[in-house]
């Protein structure tokens, strides 16, 4: 037998495993075993940590947390509690509300109801001041309702311009004429105008209230743009559309500034971002810092003129005007801080728990399991 | 070219098969052209064309699909669509791509390979160029004549026509087929032997024969030459596809089957398709999440319904949009829409992806104990083998083994051990096969770097015999006579019958086989190739150097008889052939013929020659002698035995050589004996010796032999030709005609061959039965011998007790069920009493206290026939009580079919998951019914692994298979399935809670893209890598401690309340990762999706490091994966939200993530949520893990201690462990042993039935009932001693004294030493004892100490170890005393009611084990 030894004259021929039983029959140097590689991987031996859950290696995870989390509570509930917040429901769903004349009026009508509130401000906003209008029980998430636009006709495409997506419905066309803007989000937007006066030994000044500068930036530079064509004129270019059914004016119609007029006005872009809760504000206007030497809004009387449009009632909703200072965390919001500082207590007495079952009986873990 | 034709008759099941080079004939496609298979391999299974189609129709066969399809395609309705339709078709062709992709690559390399194979070549004749030329085997055609040379594979099944070899004969390897490596002997077609030179164009003959089937064992027809002469055709004239040619120059045949149609191919099934226990129990839980899945929705159609009614008709609110054509719904109908919308939006649910993963999950685990260097045996070269890629985690919940025995549990190697030549007994003392110093040896090769080639090692115990001196001498004494009386022409009767008997058993032992010689100058070699993907090949040995100086020895030593030897009948002898010739090597189709034929050789007594109708046998003084072989009478499994006729040349009578079992054979001798007195007492001496071989765990066999006068023999032809010409029915034939010629015997003698029990068997016996396995032996061979080796393996223990059910009829059977069942439920109950006690001595699993429905120390033996008693539907339950109660059952003498019928009732009586282990074909039946089937890759063939689920070299890899892997296994995948689940309904949820918030319109906050990818990509790679590779406890820890794969027997991991549990946690973790962004940012400015953004990346993080709480293991892979997820998400987020400010629509996210991320709000919120969510799961789990620590926590913990203390502790656990096999030890391999149980025979022999005898103390408990022969009756069975161990205290034999005085300091020794330092090692225990007995109290609970917690219980009151250890011992012994005294009275009613049949039975020969 050449073959059988040729395996027997060489020694060598199976030398390429280490002590391993080089298996005969296979001839030649070539010797392949089907020896499966002792590799760290392969044989499931990668370095590894493994924890162990028990209250002893626990333990630090706890009083970490704890430590941690009650600063931030504290820090996040100072934030929140220095944040000025003052809020005025101007429904008028109670008789003594001088809205509650208005408490049911349509869309359409004309003249606007209006009503006037005077509130008081006990304490002074100091820094910028955003006012708000608030909405409750306003479902701008339906799920219908999300749908119901035409993004890229907002995005200024002529053709879409004239010839709505068929999400629209039943807000795209209007007597066989395209809607612009087209959808129920655009149809319902909001139309009730605030205009805030303080009240200075009965004489009304009027407080300069800022409309642009609400709205995202990328909605408003990118999302959003008029449509193109020859010039600026917007009424131009809107030609061939109509109105949403509830406007009581077409879109080129909303500001009289061209460059916060038709889709990028910035009340509609802040209306077309629809809220995730049916509880929800949204930014109306800002009112600057005028200096150093003065407070936003002092404390005193100030009246709300509303034009009262908007009607609610008929849903239940409720139609709130906010003003509220903001800070590095956004508006007024006690929740968050006392959920730090409330999760951090509770995980630092879990640790002083684990901490005594440890002490009790933790030492089974590491003197028991090894008796000597 | 050449044309094969071929015609189908119709009625008839044959195939016609002609030479494909006669002229085509008139009628070429007159001839139906059905489809007949060609030579070309076609495994797979689609061609490009019908792919897609092909294999969509398969995925749709998985109802997940089509219900996502569904899904899929609502969202293409208007009216209910939640999605943008395609998006929302993206994850079903994901996954269905997926899927086809893999079915493309798995049908890719099966082309590969296919082709690989049809492209290999073969010589063809060609009928134009006159000769045989190269073709490839795809061209291979029926009819077509093939010529092959030594070592080339066979490409089709080929009828033999002619061959190099003088005798028409030709050597086939199989090992490709079966996995045998034994050589085959092929025969030319009868007729075609005396052609001089085979021309395949002169071949004019028709050749009738089967359709293709499978049997590789079996083929009929016959050839019809031109003359009319027919010709049978037999499994002998076949050259099966796959095979290799041996041993034989050229060969030519006729193509008979092609292709698809050989007998290889149609054995082919390829991989089975199992259901596992856990996705059975998954699917369930599919169903569940269903049904949450249609509540949830018809809630949210409910509330929709009832929020749009509430706005009544006429003030419809502006936010309401109506439909398009401007009409708003009615409640009932948006209601009715909603449905079928929130259905598609809450149907990630249903887990998309988990039937996917989870295959990934299972292939990578195949994978990884592919890899096992653990598993890989290194002797032959072979690894674990999965065949079934989908059942791995049902390897962990294992609760019965039912295993074979010989070659399973032990090597299937035999080793002749002992003989007994005409009643004497030739001890062989010097073969003992001594382990330790053999193992030294290999370890002294390993050292030196000698290339040790393994099998050469192996068959060095097979050949190596040392004769027994006296035998040696009378065979040379034998052989000297015999000489002598040839060369004086004296008649061979005057030898003594003595040497006579000596001299026909070794011609018996070297002639009555069918042992094929080959000369290592005809090397035997592997194909290069890897013929058959799922193929084994079993490397076999080749060496021959070891050997040849101990040849030049011998061949000296025959060249030196031979120059005294004169006038043999020199065919060939070894003198002519130098050196370089090497020795021979015998191939044998089982291990026994080759261990008797090497016996033989040690003798002197060479075979050195086989042809078919041939022997040679090479005899010390008289050279080599022929045989004619006039028939060989094959083994069957009914016969039990096989015979050769010959005639002899010495006397020219015609002589018949039986070997068989000796049940049988003893049978079949002489029924009156010429020689009188002395014959019997040889008969019965042999008798002794052979239940003394079966004692030792030998297997034994009987050599007889019948000289038959020249009538005798011409009448027996006569018929027997008859037999073997009949096409119809010849197996019967030739089985009526092999019992006519088997009879009248004259027995010669019986041998003994140890079959040696396998490396590391009682080690993984013990340790499979620590782990909570049930270990059912079921073997074929006789008890003796069956429970022997039970003995040796640790299956049975010396303390334990035996039941032993031997039953001739299925009444005895009934009533000893009955009693048996007694018997043991009495036991059980007083066993109750002294528990605590018991615990103490008998329970040493420090980990779970024994359970108290199991005896742990009971075991049943019961035969073939009582078994198929105990099989038979009224009795099955009874006989299912019994052995449920036992700790080990051994089944002797059953059929393949009656294994397979216990797996079967075990598995669905029980509920059991039920594992069978086996080698061979007879237990491929039990392997193919049971939960798991594991196929031993072995000497036996390859039958059972083909059958098999997993193949395993060794039976010792089941322990790391089932313990490491399996465990693994089922832990991983019932860890990943639960998450699946729970990461499913905490997503699902949060989108229910919104529906609240959004008057239940179905809207999401949670964008689109986020929902439909988030299963797929985002979080779905750490659960795939903690469901390869998390490893809950260390390998170590799981092989050190085999109690912890109870959890996976017991469902821990996975049980039902664990679903509700984890849906329950997905609530509350949904509940909150809703609501704190819920209120953060109540009454805000904030948009739904600049909203719904921060839940997602608040439920990932959740989601990922709710896996971090469960991931048990963290390698690089399982933080790079977490890490990775997480910064995919971010990274799709930004890209996504960046992407385009006017596409996605509705949710339109431009600059979403973007603002976000500028947000410290967002950062907040995302911070403390999943802290809140996951802080219950993680208390709940540290307080767990702390006060009452499962047995893997605390296996985990075991794992963190430094290896020092963790051996010291390990070998505290099992110190008691070790002292039983060090107890064991001394009493199964003590040398007084044999004496003693011999001793033991002869007193029951003499009929001495006491119930306490003495010598049958090796069990506890013996319970023998033997039914009666003669007459059939009920109350026939009887007991015959109930006997207590440690009641001998009135030993009778000085062995038995000492043994049980051994037995008894061993004993002592084992409690002090497990209660010694168990004080010791709580050094607080003295002080706590007293002072906090709650503690103490809370200790004991928790399963680790619960042991340890008895001891200290019971140690205050018993002063001192001895007291203590003795009075448990007493405590026991008074347990058995209950018992042995009811079991005593039974035998006292019984011997009242049949003193007479008692009588009987006392005389009846086998009476004890």
């Amino acid at each position: 037998g050449k073959k059988n030894y040729k395996a027997d004259g060489h020694p060598s021929g199976g030398v390429g495993v280490p002590g391993g039983g080089a298996v005969g029959g296979g001839g030649g140097g070539a010797v392949k075993t089907r020896k499966p590689d002792n590799t760290a991987f392969k044989q499931q031996r990668l370095p590894a940590w493994q924890p162990i859950l028990t209250a002893g290696t626990v333990l630090p995870a706890f009083f970490i947390i704890g430590l941690i989390f009650i600063p931030i509570g504290i820090g996040i509930f100072v934030t929140s509690n220095n944040i000025r917040e003052y809020e005025i429901d101007y429904t008028g769903t109670e008789p003594s509300s001088p809205c509650n004349k208005c408490l049911n009026v349509s869309w359409d009508s004309t003249p606007p109801c209006t009503c006037t509130i005077n509130f008081t401000l006990e304490h002074s906003f100091e820094s910028n001041v955003f006012m708000y209008y608030g909405l409750s029980n306003f479902y701008q998430n339906h799920r219908r309702y999300v749908k119901s636009r035409d993004d890229s006709q907002l995005n200024g495409d002529n053709s879409s311009l004239l010839n709505p997506s068929k999400e629209c419905e039943p807000y795209r066309t209007n007597e066989d004429k395209p809607i612009a803007p087209c959808g129920a989000i655009a149809n319902s937007m909001f139309n009730d105008t605030l205009e805030l006066y303080r009240i200075d030994n009965d004489t009304r000044t009027p407080i300069t209230l800022i409309k642009k500068g609400i709205a995202w930036w990328t909605d408003k530079n990118v999302k959003f743009r008029n449509p193109t064509g020859d010039g600026n004129n917007l009424t131009a270019l809107f030609q061939g559309t109509t109105k949403p059914v509830n406007w009581p004016k077409p879109v080129y119609m909303l500001d009289s500034e061209p460059d916060n007029n038709g889709f990028i006005n910035e009340d509609f872009i802040v209306w077309m971002r629809t809220a995730a809760l049916p509880t929800f504000r949204k930014l109306y206007r800002l009112i600057e810092r005028k200096n150093n030497l003065q407070p936003t809004l002092q404390a005193g009387k100030y009246s709300l003129d509303i034009a009262y449009n908007y009607p609610v009632h008929s849903f239940d909703g409720r139609k709130r005007m906010i003003l509220s200072t903001i800070s590095w965390m956004g508006g007024k919001n006690p929740f968050l801080g006392i959920a730090y500082i409330t999760v951090g207590s509770i995980c630092f007495f879990l640790g002083v728990v684990l901490l005594i079952i440890h002490h009790k009986y933790g030492n089974r873990n590491t003197s028991a399991d090894i008796p000597n | 070219p050449p044309r094969r034709r071929r015609r189908k008759k119709k009625e008839s099941k044959t195939r016609l098969v002609r030479s494909s080079l006669l002229l085509p004939e008139a009628e070429p496609e007159k001839s139906k052209r059905t489809v007949l298979a060609c030579n070309r391999l076609k495994t797979t299974k689609y061609t490009a064309l019908s792919f897609l189609p092909k294999n969509l129709f398969e995925q749709f066969h998985r109802l997940a699909n089509v219900y996502f399809v569904f899904i899929a395609l609502l969202n293409f309705v208007p009216a209910v669509n939640a999605f943008q339709p395609e998006l929302a078709l993206a994850p079903v062709l994901f996954i269905l791509a997926v899927t086809a992709i893999k079915d493309l690559w798995e049908d890719y390399s099966r082309y590969l390979s296919d082709k690989e194979i049809n492209h290999m070549e073969c010589l063809v004749y060609s009928r134009n160029e006159k000769k045989y030329i190269s073709r490839y085997w795809k061209e291979v055609k029926v009819g077509d004549f093939v010529q092959l040379r030594c070592n080339e594979i066979i490409p089709a099944d080929i009828l033999l026509l002619s061959s190099s070899d003088p005798d028409g004969l030709c050597h086939i390897e199989t090992a490709n087929l079966d996995g045998e490596t034994n050589l085959k002997q092929r025969q030319v077609v009868r007729k075609f032997l005396e052609l001089v030179k085979f021309d395949p164009l002169k071949f004019t003959s028709v050749i009738e024969c089967e359709k293709p089937n499978n049997d590789l064992s079996r083929f009929r027809g016959y050839i019809i030459h031109k003359s009319g002469k027919k010709d049978g055709l037999f499994k002998e004239n076949l050259l099966l596809r796959g095979c290799t040619i041996r041993n034989t120059e050229e060969v030519a045949g006729i193509v008979i089957y092609a292709g698809h149609e050989t007998k290889a191919l149609l054995n082919n099934n390829g991989p089975r398709y199992k259901r596992s226990k856990l996705e059975r129990q998954m699917n369930a839980d599919v169903l569940w999440c269903v049904l949450i899945l249609l509540i949830m929705c018809l809630f949210s159609a409910i509330g929709h319904g009832l929020w749009v009614w509430q706005y009544g008709e006429k003030k419809k609110p502006i936010f309401d949009v109506p439909g398009p054509d401007g009409k708003y719904l009615s409640p009932v109908l948006a209601s009715v829409y909603l449905f079928l919308t929130v259905i598609i939006v809450f149907q990630v649910l249903i887990p998309i992806s988990l039937y996917v993963s989870i295959e990934i999950v299972k292939i990578c685990q195949v994978y990884f104990i592919h890899q096992d260097k653990d598993l890989y045996d290194e002797e032959t070269d072979s690894q674990l083998q999965c065949r079934a890629l989908n059942i791995t985690e049902d390897l962990g919940q294992v609760q019965f083994i039912f295993s074979d025995k010989t070659g399973t549990l032990t090597e299937n190697k035999m080793v002749f051990r002992r003989c007994t030549v005409s009643g004497t007994e030739y001890s062989h003392d010097d073969n003992v096969w001594d382990g330790i110093s053999w193992r030294y040896y290999r370890v002294l090769l390993m050292g030196t770097g000698m290339q040790k080639l393994s099998t050469e090692e192996e068959s060095r115990n097979e050949k190596d015999i040392t004769p027994d001196p006296r035998l040696l001498e009378k065979v040379n004494e034998c052989a000297k006579h015999l000489e002598v009386m040839r060369s004086h022409d004296q008649p061979l009767s005057h030898l003594s019958p003595e040497l006579c008997d000596v001299f026909d058993f070794f011609i018996a032992l070297t002639i009555c086989n069918t042992v094929v010689v080959t000369a290592p100058n005809q090397p035997r070699q592997k194909a290069e190739k890897i013929f058959f993907k799922f193929g084994l090949s079993v490397l076999s040995s080749t060496s021959t150097d070891s050997t040849l100086l101990k040849l030049e020895e011998k061949l000296a030593y025959s060249a030196q008889m031979n120059n005294n030897g004169y006038g043999s009948q020199q065919g060939r002898t070894a003198v002519g052939s130098a050196p370089g010739e090497g020795e021979l090597r015998y191939e044998a189709e089982s291990p026994d013929e080759a261990a008797l034929v090497y016996a033989a050789r040690a003798y002197n007594c060479s075979l050195v020659g086989r042809l078919s109708d041939q022997v040679s046998v090479e005899l010390p003084h008289l050279g080599t002698l022929s045989f004619e072989v006039l028939h060989t009478l094959g083994f069957d499994s009914i016969r039990k035995r096989m015979s050769v006729v010959v005639r002899h040349p010495l006397t020219d009578e015609i002589n018949v050589y039986t070997k068989g079992a000796d049940s049988v054979v003893m049978d079949l001798l002489l029924p009156y004996d010429p020689r009188g007195k002395h014959q019997k007492k040889i008969r019965s001496k042999t008798q002794n010796y052979l239940n003394l071989y079966a004692v030792d765990g030998l297997r034994t066999l009987c050599i007889a032999k019948r000289v038959l006068s020249k009538e005798e023999y011409g009448c027996w032809l006569k018929t027997h030709l008859e037999a073997e010409s009949s096409i119809e029915n010849r197996e019967e034939l030739l089985f009526q005609s092999a019992l006519r010629i088997e009879k009248n015997l004259h027995l010669l003698g019986a041998t003994g061959i140890e079959d040696r029990l396998q490396d590391g068997v009682p080690e993984t016996i013990a340790s499979l039965r620590k782990a909570g396995l049930q270990i059912w032996v079921l073997t074929g061979d006789k008890q003796e011998t069956a429970v022997n080796i039970a003995y040796a393996c640790k299956l049975l223990d010396h303390d334990e007790e035996i039941i032993t059910l031997n039953a001739e009829s299925p009444e005895t059977c009934a009533v000893l069920l009955e009693q048996c069942l007694q018997c043991v439920e009495s036991k059980f109950s007083s066993n109750t009493i002294d528990e605590a006690t018991g615990n103490m001595t008998i329970g040493f699993t420090p980990f779970y206290p024994p359970p108290s429905s199991v005896l742990s120390s009971l075991g049943l033996v019961i035969d073939g026939r009582t078994l198929a008693y105990a099989l038979e539907p009224t009795l099955e339950d009874k006989f299912l009580a019994l052995a449920k109660r036992c700790r080990s059952v051994l089944c002797c003498r059953s059929t393949p079919l009656q294994k397979s019928m216990v797996v079967k009732l075990v598995r669905d009586k029980l509920k059991a998951m039920t594992l069978a282990i086996g080698d061979g074909a007879n237990d491929v039946s039990m392997i193919q019914v049971a939960d798991v089937g594991v196929g031993i890759s072995g000497q036996e063939g390859m039958q059972a692994v083909m059958a098999s689920d997993f193949a395993i070299p060794r039976f010792r890899h089941l322990e790391k298979l089932l313990l490491v892997h399996g465990h693994w296994c089922y832990s991983r995948l019932a860890n990943m399935v639960l998450y699946f689940f729970y990461k499913n309904a905490m997503f699902v949820a949060l989108l229910f809670w919104y529906q609240f918030y959004c008057g239940f319109s179905g809207s999401s906050m949670i964008d689109q893209w986020y929902l439909i990818f988030f299963n797929l990509f985002f979080s779905s790679l750490p659960q795939l890598i903690t469901g390869v590779l998390d490893k809950d406890v260390p390998a170590e820890v799981l092989i050190a401690v085999p109690q912890l794969y109870k959890s996976g027997q017991n469902m821990e991991e996975y049980q039902p309340h664990m679903f509700w549990m984890n849906m329950i946690d997905a609530m509350y973790q949904s509940l909150v990762c809703f609501f704190i962004p819920y209120f953060t940012y109540y009454d805000s400015e904030v948009d739904i999706f600049s909203w719904g953004t921060p839940i997602t990346t608040i439920a990932l993080f959740t989601i990922i490091l709710h896996l971090a709480i469960e991931t048990k293991t963290w390698t690089f892979l399982h933080w790079s994966s977490c890490i990775f997820s997480i910064v995919l998400f971010f990274f799709v987020a930004l890209v996504y939200n960046a992407s385009c400010p006017v596409c996605h629509p509705p949710s339109n996210p431009y600059w979403t993530m973007e603002r976000l991320m500028g947000d410290p709000m967002f950062y907040f919120t995302c911070i403390i949520s999943p802290v809140v969510a996951l802080l219950p799961r993680y208390c709940i789990l540290t307080l767990q893990g702390t006060l009452f620590p499962t047995q893997l926590q605390l296996g985990r913990q075991l794992s963190k201690l430094s290896p020092e203390t963790r051996t010291q502790l390990l070998t505290k656990l099992n110190v008691k462990d070790t002292a039983c096999q060090t107890r064991l030890f001394t009493d199964s391999f003590s040398p007084s042993l044999g004496s003693n149980a011999s001793d033991g025979y002869k007193a029951n022999n003499q009929s001495t039935p006491l119930p306490a005898s003495p010598q049958t103390g090796e069990s506890l408990f013996r319970e023998h009932t033997k039914a009666e022969h003669k007459t059939d009756q009920t109350a026939a069975a009887s007991h015959q001693g109930a006997v207590l161990h440690e009641e001998n205290k009135l030993p009778t034999s000085a062995s038995s004294l000492e043994r049980s005085v051994g037995f008894h300091e061993v004993r002592c020794g084992t409690s002090e030493v497990e209660s010694l330092p168990l004080g010791a090692a709580f050094p607080w225990s003295s002080a706590v004892e007293q002072a906090d007995f709650s503690l103490l109290k809370w200790i004991t609970s928790t399963p680790l100490f619960s042991h340890v917690g008895t001891v200290l219980q019971v140690s205050p009151s018993s002063l001192q170890n001895e007291t203590q250890d003795s009075m448990c011992v007493l405590g026991s012994s008074l347990d058995f005393k209950g018992l042995k005294e009811q079991s005593s009275n039974n035998l006292e009613e019984k011997m009242k009611g049949t003193p007479t049949d008692h009588c009987k039975n006392d005389n009846s020969e086998t009476t004890f084990l």
